[in-house]
């Protein structure tokens, strides 16, 4: 028992340094040395500041931009809390968010077609998720296009060139990077969000 | 969508296959000590780690003194991961100033990495500092998924020798299951999800203006390193509380899918390691093959669910094309989430890419039920081998009277006390789970963390209770685990579902390699062929499903039935 | 006992007292060694209680039949066993109806002073004198004399035995019969303890034991058992939370149609009823144990000479030398024969007239004498008045005999005598005065039907290993023949141990018969050791089964026997587990419908109300077992195929209708409830 006792102590200190520290560093090293952006945070500036991580959903209120995803994280994407609702297929509590959530939409795209994407009434599971669908991001043009000034086909081409497709033709959705998107928005009417203060999500 | 989510589930198999038999031949050769390509660098560290060890790598242990080393590692691992927590603030590397862990989530927290399990009571990002996460929480990840494959060997061992009093060194297997199977694939999956956009970074978190004009934190940490071994050692432990749903820990598609195909490969590859230790490839085969039947089955059943939708939420107005997406990310989609769904479920691996809480009820029953079969459709590193290990001496022995003779198993006589050992191992699963569950919903203290009402709630405590016996560690993350109750009683099942079960494996597996082993004959019971196949997966679902089927209609069965039926809590 | 007054399986009388036993063997200490039952009995203690006691919610009816069902399904199992043991208890009787308090006729001290003692007192060692007429008082051995005994008594077999002192005949056994003659013999066993004690006892099963399969079975039943309870018990509490509850009643009818009754009920049944085949094939075995063992045999060892060759070398061919016409050749031979008594010397008159056409004669009918086989002449044959001398006999013998008489030995039949030894045969060379006739082939003749045996071995994995006393040569020829697999030549009993020692290392379990005392640590050390009851009692002890009948070839049967038993069990046990599915899907949605309308929807049989659900699924319980209780006491049918198709096809009826049956059988019953207005 003993000799087990000494001989675990030594191999979990050993096994520490190894897999505990060597090992993290050596990923480091290569990330930083082989792709620093990527491995730090794929980090957006605009206009020489950070706006925000590529990666990273945020919440957007303004008028003339494009609208993430309801989130769960925190008071809505948190970078600390991130998370989803939990709330399960029977949830009264759900049902009723998902109601409110598709009377919010439809009252603030008036001239959206078509039925509310699911990604409009939905959290997603990281509550940061960046992306919404190639559906929803068209659903929202009519609004963002009147709000931005901004014709609507350019938008619709601005999504579309924004769209990244299946991996392999087969896996993953195809997806609209929101904060990206808005990037280009921004680049075409900079007025667009300009103002807008941080609100709720 | 259904389609092609099936379609997705196909190509991954097919590549999960394709990994198989190199990495089982490569484990092969690592643990009947050939030289494999890798020598030359973990050759000399493989030395070194003996030399400040103390080890003698050429003495070989009996069962009863290997289950006693992993048992004194094990516990003074969950000792030092727990001071590690409570000391963090006292500690380098930590940007951003977390404070001390708490003690019952210390303890809690501690269990789950020792034990393979990764449940998390607690949200990383901002419970952990980043010298915890890899230091402590990752260095378990290493070594808990080591010490799985070394059971596994061990109980090769035990079925491919004779008369033999030992079956291998623990602490051999430990040291050459890490630096030649895990350390090496975890470096090369790091660096390509680093290149992907999974962060690795030893700097706080970085403050950033949003277009919004409102200020956001992004968390950065040590992410990539611990999200590598976390999917390959099926350990599941996310470094973010959103786990593989976080942008940082899983980007893009591709990664997802590298994500899963780390999960299965050891567990898959290891049936190869069988067949091949034991001389009988084809019986290697005949297991994976009950496996891929079984994880075909469920994955197929999620990404139907999934795919369709919630009816009650599409009633009020959503569009019903793109499926369940509530707990999903838009990149992964319905069919993506769904498959890493049952993976990461089918293995004990617990990482989740979406919330099982806000899946629809039969695509949460799945993951349920391959947790409650004992992970053994391909299962944890180890973990799954040895789990089915159980289900195929049982197989043996109820259909092996069948044709006439003492049950046997690749020439192994197979009598009472294995029969013991076995049902003890089934037994103890069961317990845990049926027991902590009732225990669960029947307390004050058990009711109060329950956030969905209705059947669901039941789901949850029952989804808790799952997944720490069966040191899976994903959860229906709203139940309110974070609590005295929880963390206490689910620590305590984590603790029995590891060790409680790893102690009668591996009696069985110094009994059988005591044995002497019989000649093969046409009489003898076949475990090779589809026939071997369907009746390991069949007894598989009656034995270890059966039990919970009152549990399961009273949970997610009925709220299926109540869902469709426009019921609500 | 085939021989013994038939017993049919469902005699009157014996039912009769089956049923009876079924109601005695409720007692708790009868119950707690099948953990299975022990708790069917504890439910329906339990249910009677709740159904006597305050609170009974429900109707009173459907509560009181449930009670009565779960004590019904206690009863069947009980009656299955009971059944099983009927007809060993019925043998048993028989038996000891022999075993009178015969009076023994003792020798005492150093002048032989005979002294009258009752049977019961003989101690081991003592001597007893046995005259005609008399029962022999103990087992033992002969050690002086010679007589004719009647063994029916233990046999069953009515043609008198020879059993005489020296030897390997000379064992007697307690309670048969001295028919002629006198014989001394030395007593064996301790009073209480003979042969005839033991095979009472054995024949009873008072000393059943359960074997190591049954003793694995029984625990994984009990774990099953535990692992239901479990579900069951923690079904309460998830009830309670769903907003319904469940009454104990239910709860324990869901228990015992879950937990493994059917096979629980039947086991000792399939062991017991296995024990009584291998005795109705007239073979004692020693203990179930033996029996099991013998369905995992995988190399048998079978004496070439009686079991699988016919005793006796036969003539099969005339070889006629040059210029010898067959017809001579066939004549002269017979003319040597015809005085000769031994079995080959018979078989080359019975050649010549089925071959030859030539009829029988009569030695009288010449004027001749018979010159018998002498171990210094090795020939034999006849002496004609008038000097011609025709003889037959061992090569070099004849050789020497026709050179004396001035004429010489042919090439041609040097070269048959050489062909035929080298084919395993013998060859008897007939000779008329000093010309040389021709040759006789005799040679080992395999009993009808033994290759056909040995190949269903084969297809059973079985190895047959043919032990004889010939060179290797002839050995490997009848080996061929025989179609058996292998052979060991000029065996001698250490060679015998020897190879058994050698089978076993390399992981195969050895069956092998015997009878003689240098057999008995051969018997001892194999897997399987039968020993023939005309053997040694040394032999007897030795091996773990006594063939009654003594006819070695019966180890294959007693194989099969075993074989059968095991897959009986394993089959009864892969049913009653499949059987639960269709269970569930009767009682499940019954306990909740009330609770959640919508799990109507699992009710896949249409069972016309919860109660009727329930009930049926506890009657289809309780039924089944009675159902099966003539496969437990038959055997699964058994058919000598390899591991792979027998396990598919009992796979497919066993597991697969395990699966299907009970949906079938619940809703017949649930109809028939309803009709019936039970319900």
């Amino acid at each position: 028992m003993t000799r087990n006792a000494l001989v675990s102590l030594r191999l979990l200190v050993v096994f520490t340094v190894l897999t505990g520290l060597v090992y993290p560093a050596a990923v480091w090293a290569i990330g930083r040395v082989a792709f620093p952006r990527a491995a730090s945070g794929s980090l957006v500036t605009h206009e020489g500041r950070l706006v925000g991580s590529e990666l990273i959903g945020q919440a957007v209120t303004s008028p003339g931009l494009f609208r993430p995803r309801p989130s769960a994280a925190g008071s809505g994407y948190d970078g600390f809390a991130s998370g989803g609702s939990n709330l399960g297929p029977t949830s009264k509590a759900l049902a009723d968010r998902v109601a409110a959530e598709l009377a919010r939409s439809r009252a603030e795209n008036p001239a959206a077609k078509g039925p509310v994407p699911a990604d409009a009434a939905t959290a997603s599971g990281s509550g940061l998720d960046p992306h919404v669908s190639p559906a929803f991001a068209l659903w929202q043009v009519p609004r963002v296009a009147q709000e931005s000034g901004l014709p609507a086909a350019d938008l619709e081409a601005m999504v579309a060139r924004r769209t990244e497709g299946r991996f392999l033709g087969l896996f993953g959705e195809p997806r609209v990077n929101v904060l990206l998107l808005n990037l280009d928005v921004r680049a075409r009417a900079p007025g667009a969000g300009a103002n807008a203060g941080g609100g709720t999500p | 969508m259904t389609t092609l989510a099936l379609l997705k589930i196909a190509v991954y198999f097919l590549l999960v296959l394709a990994v198989t038999k190199p990495l089982g031949l490569h484990m092969r050769r690592v643990f009947s000590g050939e030289r494999t390509f890798l020598d030359p660098v973990a050759g000399p560290l493989e030395r070194l780690v003996y030399r400040l060890g103390g080890v003698d790598p050429k003495k070989e242990q009996g069962w009863r003194a290997y289950a006693s080393s992993l048992l004194v590692f094990s516990v003074l691992g969950v000792l030092g991961l727990y001071a590690f927590e409570r000391l963090q603030h006292l500690l380098p590397l930590n940007p951003d100033r977390l404070p001390a862990v708490p003690p019952a989530l210390a303890w809690n927290t501690a269990v789950s990495f020792v034990t393979n399990t990764n449940w998390q009571a607690y949200a990383g990002e901002a419970t952990m500092s980043h010298l915890t996460q890899m230091a402590a929480l990752a260095l378990h990840n290493f070594l808990s998924a080591a010490a799985g494959i070394a059971i596994a060997v061990a109980v090769i061992r035990g079925i491919s020798r004779a008369g033999s009093k030992t079956i291998g060194s623990f602490w051999v297997d430990l040291t050459r299951a890490t630096l030649y199977v895990l350390l090496p694939i975890s470096l090369v999956a790091a660096v390509v999800l680093t290149s992907q956009g999974v962060v690795q970074s030893f700097s706080p978190a970085v403050e950033v203006t949003t277009l919004d004009g409102a200020t956001q934190k992004v968390p950065l940490g040590p992410v990539a390193s611990q999200e590598a071994i976390k999917e390959l050692g099926t350990n599941g432990g996310g470094f973010f509380n959103a786990n593989s749903a976080h942008p940082f820990e899983n980007p893009t598609p591709a990664t997802n899918l590298l994500e899963m195909l780390l999960v299965f490969a050891i567990p898959a590859g290891l049936t190869y390691t069988l067949g091949s230790m034991t001389g009988k490839t084809r019986h290697g085969w005949a297991v994976f093959w009950a496996m891929g039947l079984l994880f075909l089955f469920g994955a197929g059943v999620t990404a139907y669910s999934e795919t369709r939708g919630n009816p009650i939420h599409q009633a009020a107005g959503v569009d019903a094309a793109a499926g369940n997406m509530e707990g999903k990310e838009v990149r992964f989609g319905p069919g993506d989430t769904a498959l890493f769904a049952t993976i990461t479920t089918a293995a004990s691996c617990g990482a989740v890419n979406g919330m099982h809480d806000s899946f629809t009820p039969l695509g949460g029953l799945v993951p349920l039920v391959n947790i409650q079969l004992g992970e053994v459709v391909f299962g944890g590193v180890g973990a799954g081998l040895y789990g089915v290990f159980v289900f195929v001496v049982l197989s043996v022995f109820i259909a092996g009277l069948m044709v006439g003779r003492t049950p046997e198993y690749l020439g192994k006589k197979i009598e009472g006390p294995d029969v013991k050992l076995a049902m003890l191992a089934v037994l103890i699963l069961t317990f845990c789970i049926l027991v902590g569950t009732a225990a669960g919903v029947a307390t004050k203290a058990g009711l109060a963390g329950i956030t969905n009402p209705g059947p669901h709630g039941l789901s949850q405590v029952l989804y808790g209770f799952t997944s720490a016996a069966g040191n899976n560690g994903s959860a229906f993350a709203g139940l309110g685990a974070n609590s005295g109750f929880y963390n206490v009683l689910l620590g305590v099942a984590m603790f029995f579902g590891r060790f409680l079960m790893i102690v009668p494996i591996l009696g069985m597996a110094g009994s059988l390699a005591a044995k002497k082993r019989l000649a093969e004959s046409a009489g003898t019971f076949p475990v090779d062929g589809p026939l071997f196949t369907v009746l390991l997966a069949g007894v598989i679902l009656v034995v270890g499903a059966l039990t919970f089927f009152p549990a399961l209609s009273l949970g997610p069965i009925v709220e299926h039935l109540l869902m469709v039926s426009g019921r609500t809590f | 006992m085939t021989k013994h007054a038939e017993i049919r399986l469902l005699d009157r009388a014996l039912l009769t007292r089956a049923v009876a036993d079924s109601f005695r063997k409720l007692h708790p200490r009868h119950m707690k060694s099948n953990p299975v039952l022990f708790v069917v009995e504890v439910g329906a203690v339990l249910a009677t209680l709740a159904l006597l006691g305050v609170g009974t919610r429900g109707s009173f009816s459907f509560q009181l039949q449930v009670v009565l069902w779960l004590w019904a399904t206690v009863l069947f199992a009980n009656l299955a066993e009971a059944v099983a043991e009927g007809r060993g208890k019925a043998q048993a009787d028989a038996l000891r109806r022999t075993k009178t308090d015969a009076i023994a006729r003792r020798l005492v001290g150093e002048e032989r002073r005979e002294e009258r003692v009752p049977a019961s007192d003989l101690q081991k060692g003592d001597l007893v004198v046995v005259e005609a007429g008399q029962l022999i008082p103990g087992d033992g051995t002969v050690v002086e004399g010679i007589a004719s005994v009647d063994e029916s008594a233990i046999t069953g077999e009515s043609a008198p035995v020879i059993r005489e002192a020296g030897g390997d005949r000379s064992a007697v056994t307690g309670g048969t019969k001295v028919l002629s003659d006198r014989i001394v013999v030395e007593v064996t066993s301790e009073p209480g303890s003979t042969f005839l004690d033991r095979m009472i006892r054995l024949v009873e099963g008072a000393e059943r034991q359960k074997t190591p399969n049954e003793i694995a079975l029984d625990i994984l039943l009990a774990g099953l058992t535990i692992v239901f309870l479990l579900a069951t018990v923690t079904l309460r509490p998830f009830a309670l939370y769903s907003g319904s509850d469940v009454s104990p009643t239910v709860l324990v009818a869901l228990l015992v149609c879950l937990i493994p009754t059917t096979i629980g009920g039947l086991l000792s049944a399939i062991g017991i009823a296995g024990m009584d085949r291998v005795l109705r094939h007239n073979v004692l075995a020693m203990s179930g144990r033996a029996v099991e063992a013998s369905g995992d045999v995988n190399v048998l060892l079978l004496d070439k000479t009686g079991t699988i060759t016919l005793g006796n070398r036969q003539a099969t061919q005339l070889l006629p030398a040059p210029g010898v016409p067959e017809r001579e050749l066939a004549e002269l031979a017979q003319l040597a024969s015809l005085a000769d008594e031994t079995p080959e010397g018979r078989s080359i008159v019975v050649l010549a007239k089925t071959k030859h056409g030539l009829r029988g004669r009569e030695l009288r009918d010449f004027h001749a004498h018979f010159v018998p086989f002498t171990a210094r002449t090795r020939m034999s044959g006849l002496d004609f008045e008038g000097g011609r001398k025709v003889r037959k006999g061992a090569a070099d013998a004849v050789d020497g005999f026709v050179r004396a008489a001035g004429g010489h030995f042919p090439e041609e039949v040097r070269r048959d005598v050489a062909r035929i030894a080298g084919e395993g045969g013998t060859p008897l060379v007939v000779a008329d005065g000093g010309k040389v006739a021709g040759t006789i082939y005799l040679k080992d003749v395999v009993k009808g039907g033994m290759k056909e045996r040995f190949d269903r071995l084969r297809a059973m994995g079985i190895r047959t290993v043919m032990i004889t006393g010939d060179n290797p040569l002839t050995a490997a020829s009848i080996a061929r023949e025989a179609g058996v697999d292998d052979f060991l030549a000029e065996a001698t009993p250490e060679h015998k141990l020897a190879l058994i020692r050698r089978e076993q290392a390399n992981g195969d379990l050895v069956a092998m018969t015997g009878d003689g005392t240098n057999d008995a640590p051969a018997l001892a050390q194999a897997d399987v050791g039968m020993a023939m009851n005309t053997g040694t009692q040394a032999a007897k002890e030795a091996g773990n089964m006594v063939d009654l009948d003594s006819n070695p070839t019966k180890l294959i049967e007693v194989v099969e026997i075993g074989k059968q038993l095991l897959m009986t069990r394993g089959a009864l046990t892969t049913f009653s587990i499949s059987n639960d599915v269709a269970k569930y899907f009767a009682i499940l949605p019954a306990l909740f419908v009330a609770t959640f309308p919508q799990l109507q929807a699992l009710n896949v049989m249409r069972l016309a109300t919860p109660e009727s659900a329930i009930l049926s699924a506890v009657v289809f319980n309780a039924l089944i077992i009675v159902a099966l209780i003539p496969l437990a006491l038959r055997g699964v049918s058994y058919r000598p195929l390899g591991a792979g198709r027998i396990l598919r096809r009992n796979l497919l009826i066993y597991g697969l209708g395990g699966l299907v049956a009970p949906f079938a059988g619940i809703k017949a019953i649930d109809l028939l409830l309803v009709a019936l207005g039970l319900v």
